[in-house]
């Protein structure tokens, strides 16, 4: 059955995206920020259209798009980014651009993209879901032409990413002529009976989609282009390429792992292990040496993302009941990722926007002249570290928690030592900030208003989670839940034929 | 189990004192100074009122139905979530005989140190806001009975010393305080692996302690896993409680640290450290306890015998201090792990004895380093002639820390020294040789500072001031009355550790 109405959401948002743009093509004298302050409300209506799709029953289109809790939970995570990362840019790039429609408009359809990652039930859908999230971004990174350093980030941002996306399609070939089709729950069964010669072409298309999505959310050794992308791109689409980015990956890793290569877990979940290992280690470690804010966070956000694949390779070593515990845990854990991040880059938009200066060096004395803030950096940067108060405590608590097995206590294991090195280079920022006198000529200052109340409430976010994470943790539940129900209707070999037989009415 | 809810309130009222006052003081303008000092007070005095109160108000086992732990409250917090069972994680809080008596030590060390503190001029709000979210943890700590809340709160009261040290301290404090914050959050590290095997090793479902304990004696958690894992909690702990040779930051730490900070750091803060290795080690693994206790007993004579050696050659006060606080913390791990419940009484007499002893020791070095700034004991000389009632609050602290009957440190050494001669009668023998070189380094530093030739250079010094004699005579109470009369906190502590697993009575 072909039923639009699952779309509206995304029709509301790609199509004010098309107005954003014509907007300013008829109007070319709009103020830039008003464009942002538009955006901002298209991304609220987005959200409050995506809440009356909970609780509904899945719903598919034609078996390859499914919006059910889990696309509705990254749809909210999506709205919300992409509504903060607006605010952000107002002033930003009133400042830097003559023109900012086209800005706004791919921020919209970025979001989009992100939503089908998470959506998406067939490989082609989610492959082409990601292109747009990436083609948007490429744009994105490079959108401040009069900064050379944006466009050498954009252009090896293009080149990488192109060769990612060579490596995901290759993976998906193989695992196309294995399984014989690019329907998640097909390859689960296909996978499942497969005869026993395949392994090496299973493996190796195994691990070149692992790759692929693992370049996406930058897992290392897949890392190479985060720094410099973060560095050269404006502050509002790093935080965006930081959070909504990462966020969709693991939006994809989940559904895929879950839905298509949960039977075949052997022959991954090793693979997991180590990419997660290898990344949480080499994030933190390199991100020690850095001078640049934006690199430093780019380092931190691998070593992020090596602690959140520890749930995708417990997913792998655990039953359905772990893989579900643990994914609700990653979800929640997404959250108050992506709300500290913003809350930090609110912040450092909103100090850049004064001085101008994006080096670590360069916040010295930021208690002095913006006590507020250095406030809401501090919070954010101890919310990474997961220190109690801060929502990073509890929902990396819940995280490691639900991964914990008697296989994987090594890596949960390591992934607190890792925990506890990122505290370090954290603290190097804190005492930039309060430990420093100020630059000389740089006084206090005032925050603009949008900007002050965006942190405020970022902040408030992060403190709410942090102390009192169980509403919040049941949502995370529901949204997971049916990632594994369809585990449950391969086995049930309710299946057959065409790829009309998923849908539901 | 009896539960009396109003008494319940009154602890998570002492629990909540700080954590509003911190809340409060961040909405109050940093330049009303009057105000930030009264709110302190107030918070100060409140909490040193309730928190006598719950000693008081401890009932003593006297036949009949007697339960160690009193004045319970619970509140569901998150369960039924995810991996989270029935009262998956609560805010479960209530006091057993010996944290009974840390609150208490809470309660004078913090008014005592805000008493202290309050004519601190630099930054006067931010100080207190760290200062109260350091003692909430304090607090926190000794009432959690939930594992997650206990974890939170021992966070919580180690990551403000960073900034604390950092911005107020002095004698590089830059250093002292990072190598202070790493070495203890990396401590932490290991409790938190031990966690989330415990909690994945019961499986209950469950964060709360008092079901975890249960699970620990009836074979929930294997005696091989309990062996495994009885040092991650024990050295984890054991940093925080000096143990050698973990207590590297200990001496450095104190040196920097600001008089408030010394106070309530070696004061109380070091107790968390052996209240963990009772809670966490002792209570949670009993047959882990049994099986590495002999290898406790080791480093904590040597840290005993070292600290004192240690002290006997330093020039300066605080290094003095912090090695005695190394030396005397020795005592307590030696008491703890005779297993023994005079021993075991006997270590929780010394934590609070050294709690308040320690902290009347760092209050008066720094009511003559604010004048003098040098800490350099060659420097004095016949300071009794212009300081008088500093001498005689000096020379008080300096023999209970010798241990002189009359006073708390008699009380509290006499139960380890029983206890140790009963299980190891060589340590004991060692552990009295740390004594006498304590009274060696104690009078050294007497003769050199209190008496002989008047330096010219302090003729100008003044004595205390009242605050400064009102927090010392706070601290001297408790010394004395413990030294005179300790049947009550006898009574309290033995009550409980007598019922702890696998303790000899």
């Amino acid at each position: 059955m072909r039923d639009y109405t699952i779309f509206i959401p995304e029709f509301i948002a790609a199509g004010a995206a098309i107005g954003i743009i014509a907007l300013e093509l008829f109007v070319p004298r709009i103020r830039k920020d008003v464009l942002a302050y538009l955006t901002f409300a298209v991304a609220v209506v987005w959200g409050v259209a995506s809440l009356f799709y909970i609780g509904k029953d899945p719903n598919s289109f034609q078996g390859v798009i499914q919006v059910d809790n889990f696309t509705t939970f990254f749809r909210l995570l999506s709205a919300g980014t992409v509504a903060v990362t607006a605010l952000m840019s107002a002033h930003y790039l009133r400042d830097r651009t003559a023109t900012a429609s086209e800005y706004y408009g791919l921020l919209l359809i970025a979001g989009c993209g992100a939503v089908y990652m998470a959506a998406a039930r067939e490989l082609m859908t989610a492959y082409i879901s990601l292109e747009v999230l990436t083609f948007c971004l490429y744009i994105l990174v490079g959108y401040v032409k009069r900064e050379t350093i944006g466009s050498e980030a954009s252009l090896k941002y293009i080149l990488l990413g192109a060769f990612s996306s060579a490596t995901l399609l290759y993976g998906i070939s193989l695992i196309y002529g294995i399984t014989g089709s690019t329907f998640y729950d097909e390859i689960a069964a296909a996978l499942a009976e497969r005869a026993s010669g395949t392994d090496p072409a299973v493996i190796v298309g195994l691990m070149l989609i692992l790759a692929g999505v693992g370049f996406k959310v930058s897992a290392a050794p897949f890392h190479m282009w985060a720094p410099d992308a973060y560095e050269g791109a404006p502050l509002p689409i790093t935080a965006f390429l930081s959070t909504l980015s990462k966020a969709a990956g693991f939006a994809l890793f989940l559904r895929l792992f879950a839905g298509a290569f949960n039977t075949d877990a052997v022959e991954w979940r090793w693979a997991v292990a180590l990419l997660a290992a290898v990344t949480m280690v080499l994030g933190n470690l390199i991100a020690i040496q850095q001078t640049n804010m934006k690199r430093l966070i780019a380092y931190s956000s691998i070593g992020q993302v090596g602690y959140m694949l520890v749930v995708i390779a417990a997913m792998g070593y655990g039953d359905a009941e772990v893989g579900k515990n643990a994914s609700s845990a990653l979800l929640l854990h997404l959250v108050g990722y992506v709300i500290s991040t913003l809350a930090l880059f609110t912040a450092l938009t909103a100090y850049y926007n004064k001085t101008g200066d994006d080096s670590i060096a360069g916040l010295r004395g930021m208690a002095e002249t913006q006590p507020f803030l250095a406030l809401v950096i501090t919070v954010s940067l101890f919310s990474f570290a997961g220190l109690p108060f801060f929502a990073g405590f509890a929902t990396k608590l819940f995280m490691f928690q639900s991964a914990t097995s008697d296989d994987l206590l090594w890596l949960v294991g390591l992934a607190v030592v890792n925990s506890f090195i990122s505290l370090y280079y954290y603290l190097m920022v804190m005492r930039q900030m309060y430990m420093f006198d100020p630059r000389p000529g740089l006084a206090r200052f005032r925050v603009s208003p949008v900007l002050w109340v965006l942190g405020a409430g970022l902040l408030a976010g992060v403190l709410f989670i942090g102390v009192y994470p169980g509403p919040l943790f049941e949502g995370a539940e529901r949204a997971a839940g049916p990632l594994f129900e369809l585990g449950a209707d391969v086995e049930a070999g309710r299946l057959t034929g065409g790829p009309e037989h998923v849908s539901t009415p | 189990m009896t539960f009396d809810e109003g008494q319940g309130y009154v602890v998570l009222a002492t629990l909540l004192t700080p954590l509003v006052a911190m809340t409060l003081l961040v909405f109050v303008p940093g330049y009303q100074k009057t105000l930030v000092r009264w709110i302190s007070l107030v918070a100060g005095a409140v909490m040193l009122g309730l928190s006598t109160y719950i000693f008081v108000a401890y009932q003593v086992e006297s036949g009949g139905d007697f339960s160690p732990i009193q004045m319970q409250l619970r509140w569901d917090w998150v369960e039924n979530t995810a991996f989270l069972g029935d009262n998956g994680i609560q805010l479960h809080l209530g006091v057993d005989g010996i944290s009974a008596t840390m609150a208490l030590l809470t309660g004078v060390v913090a008014f005592a140190g805000t008493l202290a503190s309050i004519k601190l001029d630099y930054r006067t709000k931010d100080f207190f806001i760290l200062f109260w979210a350091l003692v909430g943890g304090c607090f926190g700590t000794f009432f959690a009975l939930d594992l997650f809340f206990f974890f939170f709160f021992y966070e919580l009261a180690v990551v403000p010393l960073y900034l604390l040290i950092g911005i107020w301290g002095s004698t590089r404090k830059e250093y002292g305080a990072m190598k202070l914050t790493l070495m203890l959050v990396g401590g932490s590290v290991l409790i938190w692996i031990g966690i989330f095997a415990v909690f994945h090793e019961a499986g209950l479902g469950t964060f709360n302690l008092v079901a975890l304990w249960e699970a620990g004696q009836n074979g929930a958690l294997s005696p091989t896993f309990q062996k495994t894992f009885f040092p991650f909690f024990v050295i984890g702990c054991g940093v925080l409680a000096a143990l050698w040779p973990f207590h590297t930051w200990s001496p450095d730490g104190h040196m920097s640290a600001p008089t408030a900070v010394s106070m309530v750091h070696a004061g109380v803060l070091m107790k968390l450290g052996a209240f963990g290795i009772i809670r966490l080690g002792i209570q949670l693994l009993p047959e882990g306890a049994e099986f590495w206790m002999p290898g406790l007993m080791v480093l904590g004579t040597i840290g005993a015998v070292y600290g004192s050696i240690a002290a006997l050659t330093q020039r300066d006060f605080k290094l003095i201090s912090g090695y005695s606080s190394v030396s005397h913390m020795g005592y307590v791990l030696m008491g703890l792990a005779t297993m023994s419940a005079i021993g075991i009484t006997g270590a929780v007499l010394q934590m609070f004895s050294h709690g308040v002893m320690t902290a009347l020791v760092f209050l008066m070095i720094g009511a003559i380093y604010d004048q003098a700034h040098t800490r350099d004991l060659r420097d004095f000389g016949g300071i009794t002639k212009v300081m008088p009632m500093w001498v005689v609050f000096y020379t008080i602290a300096g023999l209970a820390n010798v241990g002189l009957p009359g006073l708390s440190g008699f009380t509290a050494e006499f139960h380890i020294f029983v206890g140790t001669f009963q299980t190891y009668p060589l340590f004991g023998g060692l552990a009295i040789l740390a004594a006498a070189i304590a009274a060696a380094y104690m009078l050294r530093l007497f003769s050199m500072v209190f008496f002989g030739p008047t330096n010219p250079r302090w003729s100008s010094l003044h004595d205390l001031t009242p605050m400064e004699r009102m927090s010392g005579a706070l601290l001297l109470g408790a010394i004395v009355i413990m030294g005179v009369w300790w049947a009550p906190f006898v009574d309290r502590i033995g009550d409980t550790v007598e019922l702890l697993p696998r303790v000899a009575s």
